[in-house]
């Protein structure tokens, strides 16, 4: 039982994973045995009473009906799915029963990044940090479409919707770093809004919470500015390589450094420090010519020396390409 | 019988106008037919291109709007072009009137209209791929669509056309079953199909014009925001969810009610046995039909509806199982001490039978609130809806297909090769989506253009077989279609599976222009195979 | 398969008698009532949800409407109904000219009825109570209210959709008015006459519903 979870199923790291796997086995065992009678009989009955070569065609039978047999049809799967029901809604209940002591992180959806905010103040970026053992519960938002938040380990999925707030909660078992996915369709950027949970250690956590991204503080600027640029989602509309995506190329930004910049309503500007804080600040006030304004502001998001690091990473592309 | 042209439906009257305009139900079955196959082919083959680029994790040679834009046109035209209109439009249209002794539907010039509707839909729906397609999945959920910069216009506007057709349909069926049966053709003396096409009927005149409704607002919000659905102006977008599936729940039974109806027909007559419990089967369909509308709630279990309605929707959902557990019984005992033959139909409602249980099982994971939370919106509802649909409806229809070719063209096959490509089906079917259920438990989001690495054998070894299913489907129907060549007619009192209902006893194949050459009497019920017989015969002009 | 020479020549050929001709159109039409009831149905719904919602809004929205001219409407559309049903009893006893004369009435009936509702979308759109959108109406009666616009919205599709209704029956009733002048609508054969007679009746009885929805309950 073990290898076969581990082999249909992610690993079960909230408290209440094993107990909808078991449902699943349940409900397994049983199609399965369903299955079985329907396969078995089917064959047995086509081989049994096949038309053989030397048959007459003949009058058959004219037995239509048996009562016993059809009660059963009934009363069988009644039963079956009676116990189905109440233990689905035992789990059910299970997992929508948030405890009282749990822990409230906001989570918001946007396309397509999530953000992650923390009670004690502190958000993070498509990184979730929770600490193992504690119930955790999750309020949900979206800024624009609807998202729908998903982690496989945890078996816990949730819609979130821009009008309302959706909750769900969890409470994981085992440390380590599991994949978030977005399930409900959101445009071009759906399949890239991946995030992860990472499951620390309660003691872990609170040094987490206490110094959260100051390990980045020694490392060079264009370094760092690498790093940002997958972990804050940028990487989902901007390509390296000079291929527009739903955002025009770094490369592009970065060759056109110091040119004009033509934008939708006919004016421009030239590309240098400034507009690029403004353009990541301030998207919508400058909209690049042949694209769409969908980048989301990154005001609050960013401080000034994660956004000197993206200015300068954003630099370095072009004289890494020019060898 | 007289060989004179004018009693064959194909060849008079002749002339391109006589079948552009003509009221006869055959021929209009005929071009649904041939419209309902093309959209097939070209859903399946944007289906394959998917499966291609699921191959590998990355999208190598398509964008993730390409991609998204696949998914969206393969789903839809599958949906609302191919399976729901043309199925009911085809074997239905040719198939009701001759079953009830009938000389055609009862308004004739409805239903050529509700033809020209749909193919007015379809010129939409192509005008749509021709733009540059539409990107929002079948399911057109708000505020996505309403945002969209792709043709969400003219997709929803095709499909609200496409609507009107399927009531038309519909209402057509409705009132040719009540009112056109010959004397003596009582309510449980008619074909089980003909029951299935009135539960189909049911639910298209009573679903459908919400799904309309539906489409219109929609289409409304995007010109003029009226904030129905919007939430930024105030709107809900949940309560387009739960609009949508008012209808789509139940439109799952109007895909699946005629495929029954054909497993109905198919089994008794290739096993030359009476059928196992008719007035269960027939009920059952009706309860379907109901509950059917009760249930759509178990599409949103993640959409935060009140724990309530959850646990109501769940609870319901499980019932739907059980009228259909009934048939599945039903026709797997039809078999008993009867003459089993091996025909290509036969062998299409044996995998159907397997196929559609896995289907049908599937949808109680599904319909389990809790177990659906981790399953919603991964390729396990993927898999569960094509082990339906394709598994069911479509190999059902299929079945039919072979069950009545010689019926409506009066042409035999090579039923060989018919076996083989049925097996072939079957085997490479499995093969692509089996592995999905799997993916689907392991957590892999649907809708997906690009994945993650540890899903990249599974779905490879998805898109391999899938390219086996494409071929032996299209094996299949050139087989089909390579018996209409010249030369190859049957003797129009051909009855090769030595079948009893009316369509087989009291007309030729192909039948007459006006279905019957003199009024028919009935004679005997569909399915007294212990009180007459008829031996199969095949014979060539 | 021809009808013998004396079957009557409104009957179509797939028939076997008139009677089943008859029963069949009135099924049919019946059918699509039921559609007709479904998808009025739907917004209906969405009607009182946004109700129950914004409740206080739907209770101001509702004092913008003109009752009286609600209530003319309401009583010019029940005088068609009226009208409509005296058309058919008229060709019944063939009394042509007064089914004709009925139908006359009828179809001016709807035109007023048509001719009222331009005049109430006409003062709406001038104060810029337009659906969604196009929303522009500030007044007191429904300042500090949320969501106007979706009154507004649900208003227009509705009312809109059954004035669409009207429209066509109004093109209905001027078909049946030609084909009774030429005679193909007699005593013997009245059914399309009965059939728009049930679609008027349907259009009629939305509107009783309309009315007091928009209008009546604040
Ligand atoms: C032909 C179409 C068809 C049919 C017939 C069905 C049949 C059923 N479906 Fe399916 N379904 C779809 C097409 C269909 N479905 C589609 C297209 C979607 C996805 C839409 C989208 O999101 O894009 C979907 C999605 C879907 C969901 C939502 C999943 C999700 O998004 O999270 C659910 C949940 O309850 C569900 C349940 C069921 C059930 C319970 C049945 C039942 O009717 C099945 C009944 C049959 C059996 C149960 C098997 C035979 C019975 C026995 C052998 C007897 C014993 C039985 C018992 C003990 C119960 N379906
Ligand atoms: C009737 C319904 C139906 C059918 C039959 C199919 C058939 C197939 N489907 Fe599809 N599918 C859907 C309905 C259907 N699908 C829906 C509703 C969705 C959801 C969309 C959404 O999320 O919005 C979906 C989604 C969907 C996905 C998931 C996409 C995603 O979520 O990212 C995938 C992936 O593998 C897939 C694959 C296939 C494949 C390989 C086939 C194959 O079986 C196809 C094989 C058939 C052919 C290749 C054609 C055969 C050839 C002929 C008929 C030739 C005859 C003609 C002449 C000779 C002239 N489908
Ligand atoms: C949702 C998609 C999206 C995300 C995520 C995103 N962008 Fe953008 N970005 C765009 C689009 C679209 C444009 C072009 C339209 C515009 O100017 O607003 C753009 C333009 C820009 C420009 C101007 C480029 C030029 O050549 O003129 C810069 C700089 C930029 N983005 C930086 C960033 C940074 C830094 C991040 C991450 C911290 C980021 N973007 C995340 C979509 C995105
Ligand atoms: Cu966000 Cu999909
Ligand atoms: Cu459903």
């Amino acid at each position: 039982m073990d290898r076969l979870t581990e082999y249909l199923f992610p690993k079960q790291v909230s408290t209440f994973a094993q107990d909808i796997d078991n449902l699943f086995y349940f409900i397994f065992y049983t199609s399965l045995a369903l299955l079985a009678i329907v396969t078995f009989g089917m064959i047995y009955l086509a081989i049994k009473y096949r038309f053989k070569k030397n048959d007459e065609v003949r009058l058959t039978s004219s037995t239509d009906h048996n009562s016993i047999l059809e009660s059963s049809f009934v009363i069988i799967p009644l039963i079956l799915v009676s116990i189905t029901f109440v233990w689905g809604i035992k789990s059910y209940l299970n997992m929508v029963t948030v405890p009282n002591d749990a822990i409230e992180i906001k989570v918001t959806g946007q396309s397509w990044f999530w953000t992650f905010d923390y009670p004690e103040g502190g958000s993070t970026l498509n990184e979730l940090v929770v600490p193992s053992g504690v119930p955790i519960k999750i309020v949900l938002s979206s800024k624009d479409v609807l998202h729908s938040f998903y982690i496989p380990v945890m078996r816990a999925k949730m819609d979130v919707l821009p009008n309302r707030y959706n909750v769900m909660w969890f409470d994981a078992r085992h440390e380590g770093i599991y994949p978030i996915f977005c399930t409900e369709y959101c445009g071009t950027g759906h399949s890239q809004m991946n995030a992860q949970v990472v499951v620390m250690n309660p003691k872990q956590y609170n040094v987490w919470l206490a110094e959260a991204g100051s390990e980045d503080d020694d490392l060079p600027l264009d370094e760092l500015g690498a790093k940002l640029y997958s972990k804050k989602a940028c990487i989902t509309c901007h390509t390296l390589d000079g291929s527009p995506l739903v955002g025009p190329s770094y490369l592009q930004t970065s060759q056109m450094w110091g040119q004009e910049r033509v934008f939708d309503d006919g004016s421009s500007a030239t590309i240098d420090d400034n507009y690029i804080r403004n353009s990541i600040l301030e998207p919508q006030s400058q909209i690049v010519a042949g694209y769409q304004g969908v980048m989301p502001t990154y005001q609050g998001l960013l401080n000034d020396r994660e956004l000197d690091a993206l200015i300068a990473f954003l630099k370095t592309l072009k004289e890494d390409s020019e060898i | 019988m007289s060989d004179n042209h004018h009693n064959n439906y194909l060849t008079y009257p002749k002339g391109i106008m006589s079948w552009l305009l003509t009221l006869d139900h055959k021929r209009i079955g005929l071009m649904y037919l041939f419209g309902g196959m093309f959209f097939f082919f070209l859903a399946g083959v944007i289906a394959l291109g998917m499966r291609l680029a699921l191959a590998t994790p990355e999208a190598d040679f398509i964008t993730n709007d390409q991609y998204n834009s696949m998914y969206t046109l393969h789903g839809a035209i599958m949906i609302f072009l191919f399976i729901i209109p043309a199925i009911p439009g085809a074997l239905g249209n040719i198939l009701l009137p001759l079953m009830l002794g009938a000389r055609d539907v009862a308004f004739p010039r409805l239903n050529l209209f509700s033809f020209y509707l749909y193919s007015l839909g379809a010129v939409f729906v192509i005008y749509t791929i021709l733009a540059g397609g539409v990107d929002t999945g079948w399911t057109f959920y708000t505020p996505y669509s309403t945002s969209s910069t792709t043709n969400v216009i003219p997709m929803t506007l095709g499909i609200f056309i496409i609507g009107f057709s399927s009531i038309l349909t519909g209402l057509n069926f409705i009132a040719t079953i009540h009112k056109m049966r010959i004397k003596g053709l009582t309510w449980y003396k008619l074909p089980l199909f003909v029951w299935a096409l009135y539960g189909t009927s049911l639910v298209q005149i009573t679903a459908t014009p919400v799904i309309a409704i539906t489409m219109v607002l929609l289409i409304l919000e995007r010109l003029l925001g009226i904030g129905i659905f919007d939430p930024a102006l105030g709107g809900d977008p949940v309560l387009f969810q739960h609009f949508f599936w008012f209808y789509s729940h139940p439109a799952v039974y109007i895909m699946i009610l005629p495929a029954f109806g054909i497993i109905s027909e198919i089994i008794p007559v290739h096993s030359r046995k009476k059928i196992w419990g008719y007035k269960f089967i027939a009920y059952s369909t009706l309860s379907i039909a109901f509950i059917g509308f009760l249930v759509w709630g178990h599409h949103m279990f993640t959409s935060g509806q009140s724990v309530f309605s959850q646990i109501v929707f769940s609870f319901i959902t499980y019932f739907v199982g059980i009228p259909t557990g009934i048939k599945i019984f039903s026709w797997m005992l039809t078999m008993y001490k009867g003459q089993v033959s091996f025909t290509p139909p036969m062998l299409y409602a044996l995998s159907f039978l397997f196929l559609f249980t896995i289907g049908g099982l599937t949808g109680i994971f599904l319909g389990a609130v809790a177990l659906d939370i981790h399953l919603h919106d991964t390729y396990f509802v993927v898999a569960h809806f094509h082990y339906v649909m394709q598994g069911g409806t479509i190999i059902a229809f299929l079945g039919g297909l072979h069950h009545w070719w010689p019926k409506s063209f009066g042409a035999m096959y090579n039923q060989t090769i018919a076996n083989i490509c049925a097996i072939g089906v079957f085997v490479s079917f499995n093969g692509t989506f089996f592995p999905q259920f799997l993916l689907g438990l392991r957590g892999m989001p649907r809708r997906y253009a690009t994945y993650a690495q540890e899903y990249a054998d599974i779905h490879s070894y998805s898109t391999f077989w899938s390219g086996i299913l494409g071929l032996s489907i299209f094996i299949a129907v050139v087989n089909l279609l390579w018996s209409l060549r010249k030369n190859n007619k049957l003797d129009p009192g051909t009855n090769p599976w030595g079948a009893l209902t009316m369509e087989w006893t009291h007309t030729t194949s192909p039948p007459h222009p006006h279905n019957f050459e003199e009024e028919p009497v009935l004679t005997h019920g569909p399915y007294d195979y212990d009180k007459v017989l008829v031996k199969p015969t095949l014979k060539r002009k | 398969m021809s009808h013998d020479k004396s079957s009557p020549d409104f009957l179509y050929h797939h028939f076997y008698d008139v009677n089943q001709q008859y029963e069949t159109s009135k099924l049919g039409m019946w059918a699509f009532i039921l559609t007709e009831v479904l998808t009025f149905g739907a917004l209906f719904v969405a009607y009182t949800i946004y109700r129950a919602w914004n409740p206080d809004m739907f209770i101001n929205a509702n004092l913008l409407l003109d009752v009286n001219k609600g209530l003319l409407n309401t009583i010019v559309l029940i005088g068609s109904s009226l009208t409509m049903a005296l058309a058919i009893w008229a060709i019944q006893l063939k009394k042509k000219k007064l089914s004709l004369v009925m139908l006359f009435v009828t179809f001016i009936c709807a035109a007023i009825f048509l001719g009222i509702k331009y005049l109430e979308y006409e003062h709406k759109f001038h104060l810029g109570q337009l659906p969604g959108e196009y929303y522009s109406y500030m007044g007191p009666e429904i300042a500090h209210m949320n969501n106007p616009h979706i009154f507004f919205s649900i208003y227009f599709i509705m009312t809109g959709l059954h004035g669409l209704h009207v429209a066509i029956g109004m093109g209905l009733i001027a078909w049946l008015m030609v084909l009774t002048a030429r005679d193909k609508l007699h005593s013997a054969y009245y059914t399309p006459m009965e059939l728009v007679g049930i679609f008027w009746h349907l259009v009629d009885i939305i509107w009783i519903f309309l009315f007091p929805l928009f209008y009546l309950i604040g």
